[in-house]
């Protein structure tokens, strides 16, 4: 032998699969980008700024976090701040102030995540933990909807964008109501093809259910999301939606309406499926989404708002960990 | 997830697909690597009671002579696997990391070689047991990578009934080649060996299981059944851990062997294919288990081959044969790459359960930075027993091992495919290695006490 070499002793397995965690999280932003097209399309200038500021309120305060607590991990790295944000930013009105887009950032990740250990081991959905807390501290800006526009304003401002935080809100803006606050509060549909193409007012991820749609296509065929939550919300959410237009037909929308309205896709397809927040069996994934889907359908038929995709979400997943005891799959060569 | 749609294969639940490095050998015939000056035959080299030695030093070994006796009912006979002196027993490194008794055989120069042998044994008129016995005493252990003595699966219980001998020609760690070579080339041994053990069972039925990267083996042995013999080669779906037995009579039978249970509770006796080629030669030639078929791979050495090794060879001859290793190898393994053992030292001796010998460069050894769990299921999908990888690594993390057992920790059979699929690089299957072997220590303290 030429010379013996220097040989090192790890533990097998010694393949490893390529793709890692920053991978999968890279893949999911990309799924998005889509969707995040249209959205400046169909609102402009506002909604990009929107998007910057909640990526930056979200990325701001992991980093900050990572310095202050001088850890060797560097968790900006995963990417998963930089989704937060994205996925924040989506829940959001394109002509929210953009202080309120940053703090719901800052609040997404801090609250959402960092205080229950960072990656890994929150409980909520981290944007939606965001959108919660501005849905709740500023509730006419965050239901303060402008109408979606073609691509030749795409310089206007929507509102009241630049609004200096803390002072009363310009009311003067355009404003719009959304196909669920229409149905709501005034009974009127909007037709599905304008809410599968992104023709209606809302969030900026709450108008294009097609590109959605076909970014959660690609995600479920490259295995990055569990098709059985988005399934188990689809498949309740028609249930309970058909099942009441068969008790009064003039009274509740349809199930179409109600799967291509609102938060519905964005919430179904990249929301409950945060692997984190969600059961780590096929059982309880199905439960999961089941459960989704009923309280979507409950909250926005019956409840105060027009909107339920966040609280169904954020309620089921404080059901996770229940759902991951009680829904232990059978062992290999145990009794059946 | 759309792979049941492409492939009607039969196979097991869950499993992995890693990549295919069998290109590099799986061509290549089987090559007699020359006998070295020196061998050490680990007196232990097979799960059970290590041999009892019966020669001293000075004497002189014929190549096939018996030198150490089984010492109990787990444990084998071993054989000098060439003609010279017994230079010394001693203390030598083994591949498993442990200092182990050895006999040393220098060779003798002179000798050609031939096998010591008086003839063919006359299987047909030989009782089960008395066939056993010599399988014992012919030092056959599982050649796949286990080592667990041959005889002892052979072994019906009372009130236990062997109908089907599976034969397990999976080989579903990458890069390995061996047994794929034994079955084109020693088909006629196999047969022999099927023939044999079918009796000592009392079997009906037997299975020749072999994945579909190895399809001219597949056609090969289906096409070469004599028709006397109740038979068929199954052909399966290439996915790892096929080659674990349980998961071999998953993806065979459709049967599933109970926890804590073995084959023979489901009626079935699994051995591997080269086992069963070893057995067929000791039966035609009188040659018991003195050599085997080793793969010599990976990108870390010159020559990659598949050699028939003398059982006892110093690993450096093998690589020294090979063309050596390349100047960036940085692990060199005995077994695959998915449940091998890397090797500190390259005087450690090829055994009888060493299936290949893979040389790894610093290209393929990049030790990955590990990111959070962030329970994406892929290793509950991959566990081919069903258990939750990721629970129990967040357990072993934080030392609850005790919790682990409501987790069926003990259940594990520590393949590595949730190590293997984990994007966040968590050493998940190291981790509960180490939680296995402190329970099984805390649970024998526990019986000790009480």
């Amino acid at each position: 032998m030429k010379t013996a070499p220097k040989l090192l002793l790890t533990s097998s397995p010694f393949l490893k699969q390529q793709e890692d965690t920053p991978a999968v999280m890279r893949q999911v932003i990309y799924a998005l980008i889509p969707a995040l097209i249209a959205a400046i399309y169909f609102f402009g200038i506002s909604a990009l700024l929107v998007i910057v500021a909640s990526v930056f309120g979200a990325v701001g305060t992991e980093w900050v976090f990572n310095i202050s607590t001088k850890k060797k991990f560097n968790s900006l790295k995963d990417y998963t701040a930089l989704l937060t944000g994205i996925l924040l930013a989506m829940t959001l009105p394109p002509g929210i102030p953009l202080w309120m887009a940053f703090l719901g950032g800052v609040v997404a990740i801090a609250l959402g995540k960092l205080i229950f250990g960072g990656t890994g081991s929150n409980i909520f959905n981290p944007a939606l933990v965001g959108r919660a807390f501005l849905q709740s501290s500023f509730p006419v800006a965050i239901t303060t909807w402008s109408p979606y526009a073609d691509f030749n304003s795409f310089m206007m401002f929507r509102g009241n964008t630049f609004t200096i935080p803390f002072v009363k809100a310009n009311t003067d803006a355009v404003t719009a109501a959304t196909p669920l606050a229409q149905m709501k509060f005034d009974g009127k549909l909007t037709e599905t093809q304008n809410l599968f193409f992104g023709s209606s007012a809302g969030s900026l991820g709450e108008t294009t259910a097609l590109l959605l749609l076909l970014g959660g296509v690609y995600l479920t065929v490259r295995n990055y999301i569990n098709w059985r939550i988005p399934t188990g919300i689809f498949i309740a959410v028609f249930l309970f939606a058909s099942g009441l237009q068969l008790i009064d037909a003039e009274k509740f929308a349809s199930p179409m309406f109600h799967l291509f309205s609102g938060g519905l896709m964005l919430g179904a397809i990249f929301m409950a499926t945060d692997p984190v927040s969600s059961p780590i069996t096929h059982k309880g994934c199905w439960i999961f989404g089941l459960g989704i889907g009923f309280l979507v359908v409950l909250i926005r038929t019956f409840g105060g708002l027009p909107e339920g995709v966040m609280y169904a979400i954020l309620l089921m997943n404080s059901v996770t960990p229940l759902l991951n005891s009680v829904t232990q799959p059978r062992i290999y060569g145990a009794a059946k | 997830m759309l792979s049941f749609l492409s492939n009607t294969l039969k196979t097991f639940r869950h499993g992995i697909h890693p990549g295919d490095y069998k290109d590099l050998t799986r061509n290549l015939s089987i090559e007699r690597l020359p006998f070295s000056e020196e061998l050490t035959i680990p007196l232990s080299q097979h799960l059970g009671a290590p041999s009892k030695c019966i020669v001293k030093v000075g004497d002189e070994v014929k190549r096939g002579q018996i030198i150490a006796k089984p010492s109990g009912f787990v444990s084998i006979g071993q054989h000098a696997p060439m003609s010279g002196t017994v230079k010394s027993i001693e203390m030598r490194h083994h591949p498993n990391g442990k200092m182990v008794e050895s006999v040393i055989i220098k060779k003798d120069l002179f000798s050609p070689q031939t096998f010591y042998n008086e003839h063919a044994m006359d299987w047909e008129n030989l009782s089960a047991d008395e066939l056993i016995s010599l399988i014992q005493h012919g030092g056959f252990v599982g050649l796949g990578g286990a080592a667990f003595p041959t005889h002892v699966k052979l072994k019906t219980p009372e009130g236990k009934n062997a109908r089907f001998l599976i034969v397990n020609g999976v080989e579903c760690e990458p890069y390995l080649t061996s047994d794929h070579r034994v079955m084109l080339e020693q088909s006629e041994d196999i047969f022999l060996g099927i023939r044999i053990l079918l009796k000592i069972l009392g079997a009906e039925k037997f299975y020749i299981g072999i994945e579909n990267n190895k399809q001219d083996a597949i056609d090969f042995l289906g096409e070469n059944i004599p028709e006397d013999m109740n038979g068929e080669v199954v052909a399966l779906q290439t996915k790892y851990p096929q080659g674990a037995e349980k998961m071999l009579i998953e993806a065979v039978l459709k049967r599933e062997v109970p926890s804590g249970k073995l084959p023979i509770d489901v009626e079935v006796v699994v051995q591997n294919s080269g086992t069963i080629a070893g057995i067929g030669m000791m039966f035609r030639f009188g040659q018991p288990l003195i050599e085997r078929v080793v793969t010599i791979t990976g990108p870390g050495i010159e020559n990659p081959a598949n050699l028939l090794v003398p059982i006892g060879t110093p690993l450096t001859d093998v690589l020294e044969h090979c063309g050596g290793l390349k100047e960036n190898t940085r692990q060199v393994l005995f077994g695959g790459p998915m449940m091998g053992a890397p090797q500190s030292d390259l005087d450690v001796p090829i055994l009888k359960g060493t299936s290949g010998i893979l040389c790894l460069t610093d290209e393929e050894v990049t030790i990955k930075e590990e990111f959070p769990c962030i329970r994406c299921l892929r290793c509950v999908d991959a566990c081919p027993v069903y258990l939750n990888p990721s629970r129990l690594g967040a357990l072993a993390k934080t030392r609850e091992y005790e919790g682990m057992l409501d987790f069926h920790i003990m259940d594990c059979v520590e393949c590595g495919s949730c190590s293997y699929v984990c994007p966040s690089n968590i050493p998940l299957v190291q981790r509960f290695r180490v939680s296995k072997a402190l329970l099984r220590e805390q649970q024998a303290k526990q019986k000790k006490a009480g």
